[in-house]
């Protein structure tokens, strides 16, 4: 990882400077590939909800589901935690040592934990409402979009605890390093999906 | 000539050699949260009192939303073109073209159904 490395990736040019190509830019932009797909599912579940939104057969709509305070709550969380990844980032990037990146790391898995929290009591309290996922094509579709997120966040938080053991037992590594450089990605790119569900599933249906 | 440095800019700012001070990338995260915290408040606030029409709401939120995803994009995944990350971009833009054409279609003809039916 000289200075010679400039950022060309294979996927979009495959010209004359093709050997500048380092493993680290390969193996992030192979990443943003994926991340892309899985936005193109999210989006496609997305339309599923929209036209599912006035599908309640009789039963309980957005109004009588949804709770702003929790959604304000776990907003707050995802975007704390983003903010402390981008902090584990920088420490990793300028070198200030393992306990810096592991200590960001742990902060970051505790608002994920906090999110993952109030969104399950949310889910229970729509159960207890009747609103479960048999209830409707409404509930249906809501249970299919935000817990696909939700099982996101949940591998995202199984991915970090697993970065945090590597990192104690065999230090800050290439493969380390890699590892923690796609989960930044991952977790800012569900975060970036968190403003889609709280302004077109939660605000929308509450406005 | 050298049209990968013209394009390339720095490698990823996650991590690695490249250049930028740490006080100088700190700064772009606090923004991104100042930014984004505000983005998020403002449309939360709207809907809680309910200051405007439903379908202005709407709007507000949908507008909110984009910019909102925007900030993210650039302050925390450093999609700052032309210096980092123009294939990145391009790769999300396509994505974009992408899910406009299957999302929208999708809700456009589901919709047009829905009225026709009733």
């Amino acid at each position: 990882m000289s200075g010679e490395t400039l950022g060309t990736n294979p996927g979009f040019r495959l010209r004359a400077n093709y050997h500048h190509i380092n493993r680290e830019d390969e193996v992030n932009f192979g990443f943003w590939v994926f991340l892309m797909s899985d936005a193109i599912i999210f989006g496609l579940v997305f339309a599923t909800y929209e036209t599912m939104t006035r599908a309640t057969a009789g039963g309980p709509g957005p109004k009588q589901l949804y709770d702003i305070g929790s959604v304000a709550i776990e907003t707050g969380a995802l975007l704390m935690s983003s903010f402390t990844y981008g902090l584990a980032s920088l420490a990793l990037k300028y070198n200030s040592g393992r306990r810096a990146v592991i200590g960001w790391l742990v902060v970051t898995l505790l608002f994920g934990l906090l999110f993952l929290g109030f969104e399950v009591h949310d889910f229970l309290t729509m159960f207890a409402k009747g609103g479960g996922p048999d209830r409707s094509g409404f509930t249906s579709a809501f249970f299919s979009l935000v817990p696909l997120h939700g099982l996101h966040v949940t591998s995202g938080c199984i991915w970090m605890v697993v970065l945090i053991v590597q990192m104690l037992r065999r230090g800050i590594d290439e493969d380390v390093k890699l590892g923690v450089q796609r989960l930044a990605l991952f977790w800012h790119f569900l975060d970036i999906v968190w403003i889609a569900i709280f302004s077109l599933v939660y605000l929308g249906g509450l406005a | 000539m050298n049209d990968a440095h013209h394009f390339g800019g720095q490698p990823h700012a996650g991590g690695g050699s490249s250049g930028g001070s740490y006080r100088k990338d700190l700064h772009t995260y606090v923004w991104g949260l100042a930014l984004a915290v505000t983005l998020t408040v403002v449309p939360f606030v709207l809907v809680n009192w309910h200051v405007m029409t439903t379908a202005s709401l709407w709007i507000a939120i949908g507008l909110f939303a984009l910019i909102q995803a925007v900030v993210h994009f650039r302050c925390f995944l450093h999609v700052n073109p032309p210096h980092e990350h123009v294939d990145e971009m391009l790769l999300v833009l396509f994505t974009v073209i992408i899910v406009i054409m299957m999302s929208g279609g999708t809700v456009w003809i589901l919709g047009n159904l829905h009225t026709r039916m009733y």
